[in-house]
């Protein structure tokens, strides 16, 4: 159900059915969040474990090269998608090498 | 018109259970899912039957309990198959869970009910107890009172239910016992496909299909789940349109019909005496008998359950100056207990007609009601209207002391 428009019971599909397949991206659930994964690029090693246990998944890997502040050069960068992450936190329980900061959402 | 009768029809001695069966036969059902429970259970025998001497194509599913059984009519409507069960007493009652996500799925399953007492103390016997406690699940729902009615309404239940105005699920309902074993003369058509026209194989509720993929059995939040709900209030409304419909197309096509009540002698009556189920029958016997001493009786019979045909009822009480209503159920702990009294009471309550309802409670749990015990109501009726005395509670009729 897409969170565009509330439908009336004329308009909506009998019986909760949804006809269009993918509609899982209409629903953001960013707003359940009351903490939020931010990630520190210089100290994440790329490993993606996070892109690996992310449920939703809101870990998004972007095509876009990254060089630390120790010179290392990574050929992309791992962000969140707040849209979309709900602040589950198994990101950061998972990150070994505590790269990915827990902070609670401003009200 | 009547050699076409005799073309169309062969006249078999069966019981109700296996009339239902010849129906179920004759509606060319795809997916039957069953687990046997008394007083249904030779429905589901003789249909396995049809199945494997080839007289039916099929599934017969043998499934652990009636949880399950639903489950699995359920999914086989889901694909587009016209699907049945049949059931009775805690059976139904294991079902009922599942009775609510087939209605709110909105899936035109048809499922018979052989009605019966519930435990505890243990009754295999009849009582209408458990289809009244599923008046509530949003299932479209019909009383017969004879085995040729039951045939005819569960062919008729397919018309309905897979009906685009509707897509609710249909139970046909009829005594334990009484009906279920016991034998009547009954037409069922010669040719199998003789409902072919009048019940057409095209589905067209939602069905889960790779090609066409949709998603069945999502979460409503409480911004979206109201408007499914009503939904359903529609679709029960429209059912009543469509169940008389399907009733008049009936008798147009196969000569016999029923309508949504069954009336007889109530414009000018005293006292018009309402039931449903087999129950009629000693009720009409019992009544000519008081009419030869001149008293001035109607007769109405409620084929229609769910939706409830309020209207139908108020123009009934209408012609007619009190209404005694039989019912075989107790709706425990309100004062008028009688479940399908309270319906009628509250549908003259709707449209103001002032009428003294009388409910008794009859025939629970298989307890014999003779003819006797009806002219015996009839008395305590008349001497209760003679001293304008409004009934406070319903009389728990030949209850021991």
């Amino acid at each position: 159900m897409t969170q565009e428009k509330l439908l009336g019971w004329k308009e909506l599909p009998r019986g909760g059915s949804i006809l269009k397949p993918g509609n899982s991206e209409s629903r953001y659930t960013g707003d359940w969040r009351t903490f939020k994964p931010v990630i520190l690029q210089d100290k994440c090693t790329r490993c993606l474990r996070c892109w690996i246990v992310c449920p939703e998944p809101a870990i998004y890997v972007i095509d876009e090269p990254y060089t630390t502040k120790s010179g290392r050069q990574f050929k992309f960068s791992v962000e969140v998608n707040y849209d979309y992450c709900k602040g589950c936190g198994m990101c950061v329980e998972e990150c070994e090498p505590k790269a990915i900061d827990w902070i609670e959402e401003e009200k | 018109m009547e050699s076409m009768l005799k073309a169309t029809w062969k006249r078999l001695p069966l019981s109700t259970n296996f009339a239902i069966a010849q129906a179920v036969k004759d509606s060319d059902v795809d997916v039957v899912s069953a687990y046997p429970i008394t007083p249904q259970t030779t429905v589901v025998e003789r249909i396995s039957e049809f199945i494997a001497n080839g007289e039916l194509k099929a599934e017969m599913i043998h499934v652990e309990s009636e949880h399950s059984a639903m489950s699995a009519a359920i999914g086989a409507s889901a694909l587009g198959a016209r699907a049945f069960t049949a059931t009775a007493s805690q059976g139904l009652e294991l079902m009922h869970e599942l009775l609510h996500i087939a209605s709110g799925l909105r899936l035109p399953i048809v499922m018979s009910v052989a009605a019966r007492a519930l435990s505890a103390p243990i009754s295999i016997w009849g009582d209408y107890t458990d289809v009244m406690n599923v008046r509530d699940t949003s299932w479209i729902t019909l009383i017969a009172s004879t085995a040729q009615e039951a045939y005819d309404s569960v062919i008729q239940a397919y018309r309905i239910a897979e009906d685009p105005r509707v897509f609710l699920p249909v139970i046909v309902a009829y005594d334990g016992y009484a009906m279920s074993h016991t034998y009547e003369p009954v037409y069922v058509s010669e040719k199998s496909d003789a409902f072919k026209d009048y019940i057409p194989k095209n589905p067209q509720w939602y069905t889960l299909n790779p090609e066409k993929p949709l998603t069945m059995g999502s979460m409503a939040s409480p911004e979206w789940y109201y408007e499914f709900k009503y939904q359903q209030v529609v679709a029960m409304k429209n059912a009543f349109g469509v169940v008389k419909e399907a009733d008049e197309e009936y008798g147009k096509r196969y000569e016999r019909k029923y309508g949504i009540i069954e009336e007889e002698g109530v414009d000018g009556s005293d006292v018009t005496f309402v039931t449903y189920g087999g129950i009629y029958g000693t009720l009409k016997e019992s009544i000519e008998e008081l009419r030869k001493k001149g008293e001035q009786i109607g007769l109405a019979r409620i084929r229609l359950f769910r939706p409830f045909p309020s209207e139908i009822v108020a123009d009934l009480a209408e012609k007619t100056k009190a209404l005694v209503v039989l019912d075989r159920a107790i709706t425990f702990g309100v004062n008028i207990s009688g479940p399908v009294a309270r319906e009628i009471i509250s549908s003259l309550y709707a449209r103001g007609i002032e009428r003294n309802v009388y409910s008794f409670i009859i025939g629970v749990g298989q307890r014999t009601v003779t003819e006797k015990d009806i002219a015996a109501i009839y008395g305590k009726v008349k001497e209760m209207l003679g001293s304008h005395e409004r009934q406070k509670e319903s009389i728990y009729w030949g209850v021991r002391e």
